[in-house]
């Protein structure tokens, strides 16, 4: 087990050096000239070759990216070009709210798709079961930007019952993008516990619970369930990079002040720093959940273990 | 031998087949059935289109359904309805080249990783897993980011974005045909690398493949739409699903008409590409068969 947490560990590094050379090679090849973003079209001759001087752009291509990559594993992505602020400090203050929401919307699917796939699964072909497959195609099907605003008209425009944007202020604010986010998630992992649980539920041990008169509740949520459990805990994994790119669009809806929207700011500002430190945190946040989704897979899949100890 | 052999004769009778499909599944049927209708309506956009789609009816603002502007007018007075159906002409040519471009290069990606292995399939599989660290859509905003808003820009960027799928699935598929006898046989025989690679490999590892281009159609559209809302793709005043989303959401308090049925059109079309994919899925994977009652 120990092995197999340290192999997966180490695999990150190349990774995440893979990421940082893309990061860099995207902005490093984009035309224009950082040092003319920064200070302005009419600043001062001198006070450009001072700004490139002093931000290594006179450098040959692999020392740029020596130098950047060096700032980068201390967390240091520059100065943001839009607000002069560290762009560390620009995303340690929007960070809890994208967490939030994806916390939330992140709890919502689990807590809906998974009960709605095992009914579905135990009732095949029923009402039920057709609803929830309608409505997990439409579910994907639906963009998450346009769904938000439909929300934005149904439930704050029209029936006027909660606020159509913002964050602080109450339990209330949170219904909308959390649902919104969390829609095509719901989907998934609905369609996921259906699949698996319909495979789990055809196989021998669970017809030898059955033979044994074991209570159909007990073989539904003891031995179908846990067993079923592995390929969902993978696409809840999954769901979670559709998450963060929801939160781009999500956040951009409802004015929700986290990264995503923090990203489309500086891509519209053509503010690089920020925008290369919000795609490196994005993809470090992508890189965390999908260990912590191999680790809980070994956990929950005993043959893993042992083969890795 | 004789089952290795089965995907090929197969599609010796493709259309045959094509309709034993449809017929099997009614929900494939209606995907297929609206993809036909959407595809139709883009291709005669000109000629169905009750407006032209740029043409601003300044009296006309923000206008209810009626039966002069079946689904409204735009906050510029331009007919919804003309605007959507032309919308579907650049939603579906971006879907086609971005997933096009993912296709040619991620396929090749995994031909090669599969059918070169060693070195080759490391390199490759470390590229896919660097591009695989960022969900799709980021990746697709960041380079879009650095290359600048345009439509152009959109399909390079959501293309580039799905080549990783492309790599591994036609991997995985390659590496299973290319245990055949036939192929051995082939290399046997002295053929040469391209002639076993398009001859013998190529066409019996596609059914995985195509069921993959078609579901990554329906994300192709989804993604670019959404770079559209952000400002990022076509640029007014191209008629676009996403765009027209993010002009008219200033509205959506006087005019949800102009909210509504664009978003219903990226809708429609996605779940009928979802519809048709899930579809070929099922009837192309033979251990799928087994398990359908």
């Amino acid at each position: 087990m120990v092995k197999y947490l340290l192999r997966r560990i180490l695999l990150l590094f190349p990774v995440l050096l893979g990421v940082s050379v893309i990061v860099f090679g995207i902005m490093f090849l984009t035309p224009g000239d950082p040092a003319v973003l920064m200070l302005g079209e009419n600043a001062p001759a001198e006070d450009l070759a001072a700004l490139r001087e002093r931000l290594g752009l006179n450098e040959p291509a692999h020392v740029q990216f020596g130098l950047w990559l060096s700032r980068v594993v201390r967390l240091d992505f520059g100065r943001s070009i839009r607000s002069g602020r560290p762009v560390t400090a620009e995303i340690r203050a929007r960070l809890p709210a994208t967490a939030e929401l994806a916390v939330l919307a992140t709890l919502l699917a689990i807590a809906v798709g998974v009960p709605l796939g095992v009914l579905s699964a135990t009732r095949p072909n029923s009402v039920l079961d057709h609803l929830a497959t309608v409505g997990a195609f439409t579910g994907l099907a639906m963009p998450v930007f346009w769904q938000g605003l439909i929300m934005i008209l149904l439930f704050a425009v029209v029936l006027g019952w909660l606020p159509p944007s913002g964050r602080l202020g109450g339990w209330q604010y949170y219904v909308l993008p959390t649902i919104t986010l969390g829609t095509s998630a719901i989907a998934a992992i609905t369609r996921m516990t259906r699949a698996t649980m319909l495979e789990t539920l055809n196989q021998d041990y669970v017809r030898t619970a059955r033979s044994k008169g074991v209570r159909q509740r007990s073989i539904t949520y003891r031995h179908a369930l846990r067993n079923a459990l592995i390929p969902i805990v993978t696409v809840i994994g999954l769901q979670f990079g559709g998450l963060l790119s929801g939160a781009v669009l999500t956040e951009t809806i409802f004015s929700w002040p986290g990264i995503g929207r923090l990203a489309v700011d500086s891509i519209r500002a053509r503010d690089f720093p920020t925008v290369q430190g919000v795609v490196m945190v994005f993809a470090l946040l992508y890189a965390l959940v999908n260990l912590l989704t191999d680790l809980l897979y070994a956990y929950l899949d005993p043959r893993l273990k042992t083969r890795y100890s | 031998m004789a089952e290795a052999h089965a995907p090929v004769r197969a599609r010796a009778h493709g259309a045959r087949s094509w309709w034993r499909i449809l017929r099997s599944s009614p929900r494939t049927a209606v995907g297929a059935l609206l993809l036909l209708v959407i595809s139709l309506a883009a291709v005669f956009a000109d000629v169905v289109s009750p407006h032209p789609p740029n043409r601003q009816y300044l009296r006309d603002r923000l206008q209810p359904p009626s039966a002069q502007y079946l689904l409204g007018t735009d906050h510029l007075g331009r007919d919804v309805l003309s605007r959507i159906i032309h919308g579907g002409r650049v939603s579906l040519q971006v879907g086609f080249v971005a997933v096009g471009l993912a296709l040619a290069v991620g396929g090749v990606m995994g031909l090669l990783a599969a059918f070169y292995g060693r070195w080759v399939d490391s390199v490759i599989s470390g590229f896919v897993d660097v591009l695989l660290a960022l969900p799709g859509f980021l990746l697709a905003l960041a380079i879009v980011a650095a290359l600048g808003p345009s439509l152009v820009n959109v399909m390079i960027a959501v293309g580039i974005s799905f080549v990783p799928q492309f790599a591994r699935i036609t991997r995985s598929a390659v590496l299973q045909v290319i245990e055949m006898d036939y192929v051995t046989a082939a290399q046997a025989a002295g053929s040469r690398d391209p002639r076993i690679m398009f001859k013998h490999v190529v066409p019996n590892a596609l059914s995985p493949i195509i069921v993959q281009v078609t579901l990554s159609l329906a994300g192709a559209i989804l993604s670019a739409a959404g770079l559209s809302f952000l400002g990022l793709g076509a640029q007014p005043p191209t008629a676009e699903w996403g765009s027209m989303l993010n002009a008219a959401r200033g509205f959506i308090r006087d005019a949800h008409w102009a909210v509504t049925f664009p978003g219903l059109a990226i809708v429609v079309t996605v779940l009928a590409l979802n519809m048709v994919g899930d579809g070929l899925r099922d009837a192309l994977d033979p251990r799928r068969m087994v398990d359908q009652p």
